[in-house]
């Protein structure tokens, strides 16, 4: 059923909240993503021509890098995967009931036994959340691990994404954003997490947390005018020789 | 966003075929037709066939067709599958038309209200396929009141082409239908030019900035793609070829798709017994400017997601 679960009073949704402050764009998160889901329940992710002149292949999530100018310019990394959006334009616009919202928890999930693979879904997410598997012929998207969040055969220390498990800055957290206390939820509310691309509307779960404004650096070598510290002595012969 | 040949062939030739099926309707409720059944057998022969072969190219862009039958099942959200209920039930009143003039059947009762109900959802299937592009907000070129305007403008002008083409084959006067011809073209290329205008203007509301939600000090530029070769997503919605082109293949699909079959058009009105070539040359050229629009049209429409690849969103 594609159309929307209709919204509900305590709403679970599950998603992530990324850190651009502390990510070092090691792609570890990447990685573990593909190394996990093209073995998990979403596999097999298809790698076109791996080891040739131009590897191509379905992800899940995917790290950029930006530069900002200005005052406080500086280099973020900036990994994208599915925001698991409330207002999921890519679950409403399929044709065929594959795609899907999740009442229970959000998760936007591709069911491939219904998928057509029309790619109408890819062209409705701003984003670029979903890539075409050419060789199975369905879209594949971010699951948020749903078969390991839910897994009573792992540690409960593990059931989390294996994005979020493999960070090893731990600027990736999941949990519950529909609970205002929770910690991620806390953690949104005190650094300010925002939305992408919020003027159109599809409202994403996944919050993203901007680079902490950094102080005025004092490491910059300058040539001091007159010493403000070292005692009277100092300033005593910085006076003389300045004469 | 990539032009797939499939897609393009599909909207252009459906939107022929529900064209030409509306216009046979309406004209033959009015009794404005060649008063020959074998005419209208023959434009409603051709209007099904356009469709059909147009649906038929609609699979060839689906990773498994042999599920296309599932695109039927969630019409309440989906303008996808609103278009694939729309475009079977099309067949019924289509159909009964088709055997209608095949044999003949002069049912006064029966005649108009199945002439007008073939119309109309031979338009709102073409409404349907407009919605499907209409609706999707990260594309702002789509996004645009004249998306809608322009997909039954096109229908009509193509359908109305080859209904003219038709006529002058047969013995009678065929002014009337050449001349709605004409105006059917003259309004596409207007709504055309409208639609170009605005998305000249407009700019879309996103950018970098609003993507990344980066641009607190200033402006934000991409560093590093995430990956050293192109991926689905830009092969998909990166598609560029086209803006070094566009106003060239915009001048061409005006000239040669529009003002051409206009001036043929006015020319088969004006000299009967060139009518038969001239209008049949309207028609191929006004299809084959179709397909150039439609070309353009997603290959000039820009996504969002390029944003995120320092593109033009």
């Amino acid at each position: 059923m594609t159309s929307l679960p209709p919204a509900q009073p305590r709403q679970k949704k599950l998603g992530l909240v990324i850190d651009l402050d502390i990510c070092v764009g090691c792609h570890a998160c990447a990685v573990n993503c593909k190394e996990w889901n093209a073995g998990g329940s979403a596999g097999p992710l298809t790698d076109l021509m791996p080891y040739g002149g131009a590897p191509d292949g379905v992800w899940f999530n995917r790290i950029h890098a930006f530069e900002t100018e200005g005052e406080d310019a500086r280099t973020v990394y900036f990994p994208k995967s599915c925001l698991h959006c409330e207002d999921a334009a890519c679950v409403t616009v399929c044709p065929t009931g594959a795609s899907f919202k999740r009442t229970e928890d959000g998760i936007v999930l591709v069911d491939d036994e219904l998928c057509i693979g029309c790619k109408l879904c890819s062209w409705a997410c701003p984003y670029g959340a979903r890539e075409f598997d050419t060789d199975a012929g369905v879209m594949r998207k971010c699951t948020l691990c749903v078969d390991r969040i839910y897994n009573e055969t792992f540690d409960p220390a593990d059931r989390v994404p294996a994005c979020v498990a493999t960070c090893p800055v731990s600027a990736r957290h999941f949990g519950d954003l529909g609970d205002p206390q929770s910690p991620v939820s806390r953690l949104v509310a005190e650094r300010g997490g925002y939305d992408l691309l919020p003027e159109l509307g599809y409202r994403p779960v996944n919050k993203y947390l901007p680079p902490r404004s950094r102080p005025k650096s004092t490491c910059a070598v300058e040539e001091a005018a007159s010493p403000s510290t070292g005692g009277k002595l100092l300033q005593w012969l910085d006076q003389l020789l300045s004469r | 966003m990539h032009p797939a040949p499939s897609i393009i062939i599909f909207t252009v030739s459906s939107g022929l075929g529900y064209g030409l099926l509306a216009l046979t309707g309406i004209l033959t409720a009015m009794d404005q037709l060649p008063d020959d059944h074998w005419f209208g057998t023959a434009a409603v022969t051709l209007a099904l066939a356009a469709v059909t072969l147009g649906l038929i190219s609609s699979t060839l862009h689906l990773g498994h067709p042999e599920r296309a039958w599932r695109a039927l099942s969630q019409w309440r959200s989906s303008w996808l599958s609103r278009e694939g209920v729309a475009a079977l039930a099309a067949f019924v009143p289509g159909g009964l038309l088709w055997l209608m003039f095949l044999l003949d059947a002069r049912g006064e009762t029966l005649r108009a209200p199945l002439c007008l109900a073939s119309a109309a959802f031979a338009l709102g299937t073409v409404a349907c396929t407009a919605m499907i592009y209409a609706s999707l907000k990260p594309i702002r070129q789509w996004h645009n009141p004249l998306v809608l305007p322009g997909y039954l403008a096109l229908a009509l002008m193509t359908g109305a082409l080859w209904l003219a083409a038709l006529a002058s084959l047969w013995p009678g006067d065929a002014r009337l239908v050449i001349a709605i011809a004409l105006a059917a073209t003259a309004l596409a290329a207007a709504v055309k030019l409208g639609y170009w205008a605005a998305i000249e203007r407009d700019r879309g509301h996103s950018s970098i900035e609003s993507a990344t939600g980066l641009g607190k000090g200033g402006t934000v530029r991409l560093f590093e793609a995430p990956h050293t070769s192109e991926n689905y997503l830009l092969k998909e919605m990166g598609f560029r070829i086209a803006r070094k082109h566009a106003r060239r293949l915009r001048r061409l699909a005006l000239g040669g798709g529009f003002a051409l079959p206009v001036l043929l058009l006015a020319a088969a009105v004006a000299w009967n017994v060139i009518a038969p070539l001239a209008a049949i040359l309207a028609a191929v050229l006004g299809t084959a400017g179709a397909l150039l629009e439609r070309w353009l049209f997603f290959a000039e429409a820009t996504h969002t997601v390029t944003l995120y690849y320092g593109g033009p969103g």
